[in-house]
């Protein structure tokens, strides 16, 4: 898989230039290769006309490239004072520190950026924004000339918003060139002079901030045509399989969702990455309970606490990280395939290994998944099989909903297109399936209807034959209006 | 695993091999009996301490704990309790200091090697407070070999061992709690993702440790006519060491309880080897830590080289 195929970008001092894309454009992966954390395959980077060779995050700290993220990289148990003296003291080892002095700096830096943050307090005490101001004053301390944000006003509010984006236009007056990367098209207008649109590793189009509306970007960013052929075909739809009302969690920013899965139906989720489609899957399967509102299956009313319950009920959920989540790798693919149903198969009290040898080379073949056998260790899958062996486990607990988490995130074409077929497979047998994903194109090209989250909320559902790329990307990006 | 558990057995038949040509002796059945019965408490804790290790836990304690059951069981015993009821009531003590442990790690969330720590510190200290070292001495003639002649009390001291290793190896592949154990160990979230109770699993398989730790000792108490209160002394780490000389990961999820037996066997028979080699008894654990250092280094080499090759 290549993040970046070929980007060409130019970055002025005294500028701020905004990067777009949808999710996997290739923005984090751009930003890597300018810090030195991923080696470029080709193409050449030049500062102040120097082409940097050999980058490494050393090297492009000490040329005067730092960047910020959007999860604050702090050390929560070392003061503020410490966290912007770690990277801007340049160390030898046995050096005695100077306590005033980094007082001293750390202060004047966070002077710089506007905090009111005291130097010596734990860094782990800060909140988020502050964090991110930490953050920014030790950008500012390793002497920058070009300051990467990425997403820095996600986790903010409009306050905070305002002053970040005040700091980021002193900065510029001050000569640094700044890569502004959001997903917030309206502050691009304020604070960038120029916009880059990335779209599947590519850099498509540089245009002036003052003459681009957020209507030109979004088609920028989505501008292509369905790159693959899904095999979605028209099943005729049950009755409501699963409904949910006003869902709300607040430990998980779920802050509400609605929506109904008939059978046979499969309904996209699409949303930007932390819009809370994740926290959503969780919230239904009982891994984060509910705070308010209900969930029902087949028109009984359900009280999910725990995935037992949600198993009980007829819930399935296939994660989105197969290895951390999904499969346990050292177990064999038929162990894999029962994980699940363990209670459930054969005679109660006996593990029935002959039962599970049947149901797992059954779903072996059912799924064509490429093992070595039932007794191979899931590890010693490729992914995509991997994947269908999560999948499997599911099935065999005979859900009647379906809920899968970026099913085909991180493998090949061919893999791909096959977890396509069993779904529409599924589908036609009469499963409900929710299949969240950030592929825009996949959603389009399987679901039924299209849910769209943003910020934690359920914002709107579309059919699909009303469904563009343009009017979801509206609605995750918040320029939808009312839906 | 599987190379772990060949180099070593094949470490162990070039022992045997040696023993046979320099000191046939050594294969003497009165010679084997003695090492089996000597070493039957150390596979027992072993075989707990396999079920902690595969859950992705551990457990230092069992040592201590072994020395509280064996001074439980000898004071119930002078006090004049029956045998059966002697055996219940320190199993039960054992189930609980097992327990215990379960409590702190699943509950608390104390991880485990920091929770069993103390509790091997704690009770070793309250043992030796208690009873200020001094020995359980003058048990009856009716706790000795179980009251039977010696050579029946150590058949049945084999014969109880080679029964408990025997239904746990049975359990741990044919029980879906057996099943479990290994998910939980091997990916905790996917076991919970698959509505496995986590929890409950890890308390048991403490539980289950402290259990047989206290059986371990019963059984260990009855060949002798006094309780030392410094019993079991080291015996953690023998049974770490079958474990892991065994072939299962020391990090949980893989491997199984006839690797720990293949362990446990090793390990019994180096020091009454080298003694019959006319070797000196002090190179015992060092041959110990070579083996297992040698074992895991043996398969860490085989492993990449797989790696490379797929």
């Amino acid at each position: 898989m290549r993040a970046l195929k070929s980007v060409s970008f130019d970055l002025q001092a005294g500028e701020v230039h905004a990067l777009v894309g949808e999710n996997g454009a290739g923005k984090s992966t751009l930003i890597k290769v300018l810090t030195g954390a991923v080696q470029a395959d080709a193409g050449t980077i030049l500062l102040d006309g120097e082409t940097i060779t050999g980058n490494s995050p050393q090297h492009s700290r000490s040329l005067g490239i730092a960047a910020v993220y959007q999860q604050p990289a702090i050390f929560p148990h070392l003061t503020v004072a410490e966290n912007i003296a770690l990277v801007n003291e340049p160390g030898r080892a046995a050096a005695r520190v100077d306590w005033k002095t980094r007082l001293n700096t750390a202060r004047e830096l966070l002077k710089a950026v506007g905090a009111e943050i005291d130097p010596s307090r734990e860094a782990g005490t800060l909140s988020m924004p502050e964090q991110q101001l930490v953050e920014i004053a030790k950008a500012l301390g390793a002497n920058v000339r070009v300051l990467i944000l990425d997403e820095p006003t996600a986790s903010l509010t409009e306050v905070e918003t305002e002053r970040l984006l005040g700091i980021v236009a002193r900065l510029r007056g001050q000569g640094a060139g700044i890569i502004y990367i959001s997903h917030r098209l309206d502050e691009l207008s304020r604070i960038a002079d120029r916009i880059t649109v990335l779209r599947d590793g590519e850099s498509v189009a540089t245009r002036a901030a003052a003459e681009t509306t957020s209507k030109q970007l979004i088609s920028l960013m989505v501008g292509r045509e369905m790159a693959s052929v899904f095999p979605k075909r028209s099943v005729a739809l049950g009755a409501p399989v699963l409904k949910v009302d006003r869902l709300v969690c607040g430990s998980a920013d779920l802050q509400s969702a609605t929506f109904e899965v008939r059978a046979g139906e499969i309904l996209g989720i699409a949303g930007l990455v932390g819009s809370g489609r994740t926290q959503l899957a969780e919230t239904l399967f009982g891994i984060t309970p509910p705070d308010s509102g209900s969930v029902s299956v087949n028109g009984t009313a359900i009280y999910i606490k725990n995935p037992q319950q949600a198993i009980e009920a007829g819930l399935a959920y296939v994660p989105e990280d197969r290895r951390r989540h999904g499969i346990v790798g050292d177990l064999p693919v038929r162990a894999n395939t029962t994980l699940a149903i363990l209670d459930k198969l054969g005679n109660t009290t006996l593990l029935d290994q002959a039962a599970e040898r049947t149901l797992a080379s059954d779903w072996v073949t059912r799924l064509g998944i490429k093992t070595d056998g039932i007794d191979a260790p899931a590890n010693s899958l490729s992914g995509g099989n991997q994947q269908k062996v999560a999948i499997a486990r599911w099935l065999a607990t005979n859900p009647k909903v379906l809920i899968l988490d970026e099913p085909t995130q991180g493998i090949d074409v061919g893999a791909k297109a096959e977890c396509h077929r069993i779904m529409c497979d599924l589908a036609e047998r009469g499963l409900a399936i929710v299949m969240i994903s950030s592929e825009l194109a996949e959603v389009l090209g399987m679901s039924d209807r299209i849910a769209v989250m943003r910020k934690g909320e359920m914002v709107a559902t579309i059919d699909r034959a009303d469904a563009t790329p343009d009017l979801i990307l509206s609605h995750a990006l918040g320029h939808g209006g009312p839906a | 695993m599987k190379q772990r558990a060949t180099a070593i057995a094949i470490f162990w038949a070039l022992l045997l091999t040696t023993m046979a040509l320099r000191a046939p002796s050594f294969f003497e059945f009165g010679n084997l009996r003695d090492i089996a019965v000597t070493n039957a408490s150390a596979l027992i804790v072993a075989t707990g301490m396999t079920l902690v290790i595969i859950a992705g836990e551990i457990d230092v304690s069992v040592g201590s704990q072994f020395a509280v059951a064996s001074v439980i069981a000898g004071t119930l015993v002078k006090a004049g309790l029956p045998l059966p009821l002697t055996a219940l009531i320190t199993l039960f003590a054992g189930a609980c200091f097992g327990a215990l442990n379960g409590f702190l790690v699943t509950t608390l969330g104390v991880p485990s090697i920091v929770a069993t720590l103390a509790a091997m510190a704690f009770w070793r200290e309250l043992l030796r407070w208690i009873t200020q070292g001094a020995w359980v001495q003058g048990l009856p003639a009716s706790f000795q070999w179980m009251g039977l002649s010696q050579a029946h009390g150590e058949l049945a001291i084999l014969a109880a061992s080679a029964a408990l290793f025997g239904a746990f190896a049975w359990a741990m592949r044919h029980l879906h709690c057996g099943r479990a154990v290994y998910a939980v160990g091997s990916n905790r979230e996917s076991a919970r993702l698959a509505g496995l109770p986590v929890p409950l699993i890890t308390f048991s398989v403490f539980t289950l440790m402290g259990a047989l730790t206290a059986v371990a000792a019963v059984l260990d108490s009855v060949r002798f006519s006094q309780v030392q209160s410094s019993a079991g002394a080291g015996l953690e780490l023998k049974a770490i060491s079958a474990v892991v000389i065994g072939g299962t990961a020391i990090t949980g999820g893989t491997g199984g309880l006839w690797g720990t037996l293949l362990g446990a066997s090793v390990l019994a028979v180096i020091a009454p080897a080298l003694t019959f080699l006319g070797i000196n008894a002090f190179w015992e654990k060092a041959i110990q830590g070579g083996i297992i250092l040698g074992a895991i280094v043996l398969e860490r080499v085989s492993k990449r080289g797989g790696r490379r090759a797929r």
